[in-house]
């Protein structure tokens, strides 16, 4: 499932953006790729991260992933839910799983982001 | 060098028509998980009962008036203790004790059947030819033999359905030679999940989708459900049943591994019994401990394991736990840091997360019957 309204990344993460914030989550794709994903270290509120830095680290039960920010950003809020229930990426991956809110840094960056048709495509949907 | 080809099992259809996720695993094309996932099928093997595709496991045969005498000679357990119908886990060692491979060795009236692991095939076969005595001929079924394991505290109840035989008397670690749906099998009580549970060999592999669902029919009532090799490993893991290529290897001894039980110093020579007499008498200088997180964090193979700041080994299985919930692992610790209740720390993403070393299983509710 890809949700147009939504902004995407080769490496299967979504942003949702709104003036100069974000929110980041895993797609739906990249959650049944992952499988039972059973373990996240969530970034700190207040980090600066520049573009293609961890953002955060998941685990399923046999695969250890690193999300990586696509834009330079601030992380603003992180979802403390997944803390104790990292399975929400897995039953809500654009709602209940999101991972972060960001303050983008450079706006310019997101041009770089694909669009949901061209996610569809990468992703053979 | 030869070129391998991805092998299919006999039950591959079955597999890809139950979207499982296929991976190739020892040259075999096998389900890691199915469509609910590996916690859930962990969770299905400890309450009810799961089956599993595990056709890529070697099997031989050995036959010959001197099959004893090779057996001895090959591996570490006294085999000669075995009953007609019984079975034991083994070690076969090379003479410096490094593990060649766990085994498992059924004794038939005229026969032994050993069950190997799918990644040492072709190298346990070369070795046991390496070392044939007189009297001795080995045959390699691998690839001609499909084997199917049922396990869960329902097993017995599916598997009842099945055969004439009262399965009650069934022991663990016990075998027979039995039929069912009409296809001659081997029936055994063994598994590698802690659950009450068997394994069931045959080789008319034309029979072996209707077998399968000749079981999956049996197995309703309790919702049986086919298991990936995903759910196999943490299965085993909450056990501490040892996997070779993670747990033991080449490099490994049974001593350190934690296999003494299976050493029998009092029989005649086996190959790697002085190597592994000195090393007793020395005293081992690593042991396979397991360790459960105090923190929140999935240990992995290859972390490393700290003590004070020190380096005292190396994580080699590692996983959350579906039933516990908590970060689990085993590793080589040195001797000085093997004591259960001993607290180390293991380096996750430059974090250093607090462990301790526990008495096995991890799991304590098994039903396996011994």
């Amino acid at each position: 499932m890809v949700k147009d309204e939504l902004k995407y990344t080769e490496t299967h993460e979504w942003l949702k953006i709104h003036n100069s914030e974000a929110t980041i989550g895993l797609t739906d794709y990249a959650q049944k790729e992952l499988g039972d994903i059973v373990f996240i270290e969530l970034p700190e509120i207040g980090a600066e991260l520049a573009a293609a830095e961890v953002l955060a680290t998941v685990e399923a039960v046999k695969a250890v992933e690193e999300i990586c920010i696509p834009i330079s950003a601030k992380i603003i809020d992180v979802n403390t839910n997944l803390a104790d229930s990292p399975e929400l990426i897995n039953s809500s991956p654009y709602k209940n799983g999101w991972i972060a809110k960001l303050e983008i840094i450079n706006m310019d960056e997101i041009e770089n982001l694909l669009s949901a048709d061209k996610y569809k495509q990468l992703i053979g949907e | 060098m030869k070129k391998y080809l991805p092998k299919e099992t006999a039950f591959y259809n079955i597999h890809k028509k139950r979207n499982a996720k296929i991976v190739s695993f020892a040259g075999y094309e096998m389900p890691v998980q199915y469509e609910n996932g590996i916690v859930s099928e962990h969770k299905k093997v400890r309450k009810s009962v799961g089956m599993f595709d595990l056709s890529h496991m070697g099997e031989f045969i050995v036959k010959g008036e001197k099959r004893l005498d090779f057996i001895q000679k090959m591996t570490t357990n006294d085999a000669s203790k075995l009953e007609i119908g019984q079975i034991q886990y083994t070690n076969m060692c090379y003479p410096n004790g490094g593990i060649v491979d766990d085994l498992l060795v059924y004794r038939e009236k005229d026969i032994f059947y050993l069950v190997a692991n799918a990644s040492n095939i072709d190298k346990d076969f070369e070795w046991l030819k390496t070392n044939l005595i007189e009297g001795v001929k080995l045959q390699n079924v691998s690839d001609k033999t499909a084997l199917i394991a049922v396990q869960g505290p329902y097993s017995e109840k599916v598997m009842q359905k099945l055969v004439n035989e009262n399965l009650v008397n069934l022991r663990y670690y016990y075998f027979i030679r039995t039929k069912i749906a009409d296809v001659p099998v081997i029936l055994s009580r063994t598994g590698y999940t802690g659950e009450d549970g068997f394994e069931i060999y045959f080789t008319q592999l034309d029979k072996a989708e209707n077998l399968w669902n000749k079981i999956e029919k049996a197995g309703e009532e309790f919702e049986i459900e086919p298991i990936g090799l995903g759910a196999r490993d943490t299965l085993r893991l909450e056990m501490k049943y040892p996997l070779y290529g993670n747990d033991i290897d080449e490099n490994t001894n049974p001593l350190e591994a934690g296999l003494k039980w299976i050493v029998k110093f009092k029989k005649n020579d086996f190959i790697g019994k002085e190597t592994l007499l000195k090393i007793r008498e020395e005293k081992i200088q690593k042991k396979l401990v397991a360790f459960k997180m105090s923190e929140k964090g999935i240990p992995r193979p290859h972390y490393e394991i700290f003590k004070n700041g020190q380096q005292i080994g190396e994580v080699r299985s590692g996983t959350i736990s579906p039933s516990l919930n908590i970060g689990i692992g085993t590793g080589y610790v040195k001797r000085d840091f093997m004591k259960i209740g001993t607290e180390i720390e293991i380096k996750i993403r430059e974090k250093y997360l607090k462990a301790e070393i526990v008495n096995p299983p991890f799991y304590k509710n098994g039903t396996l019957k011994m």
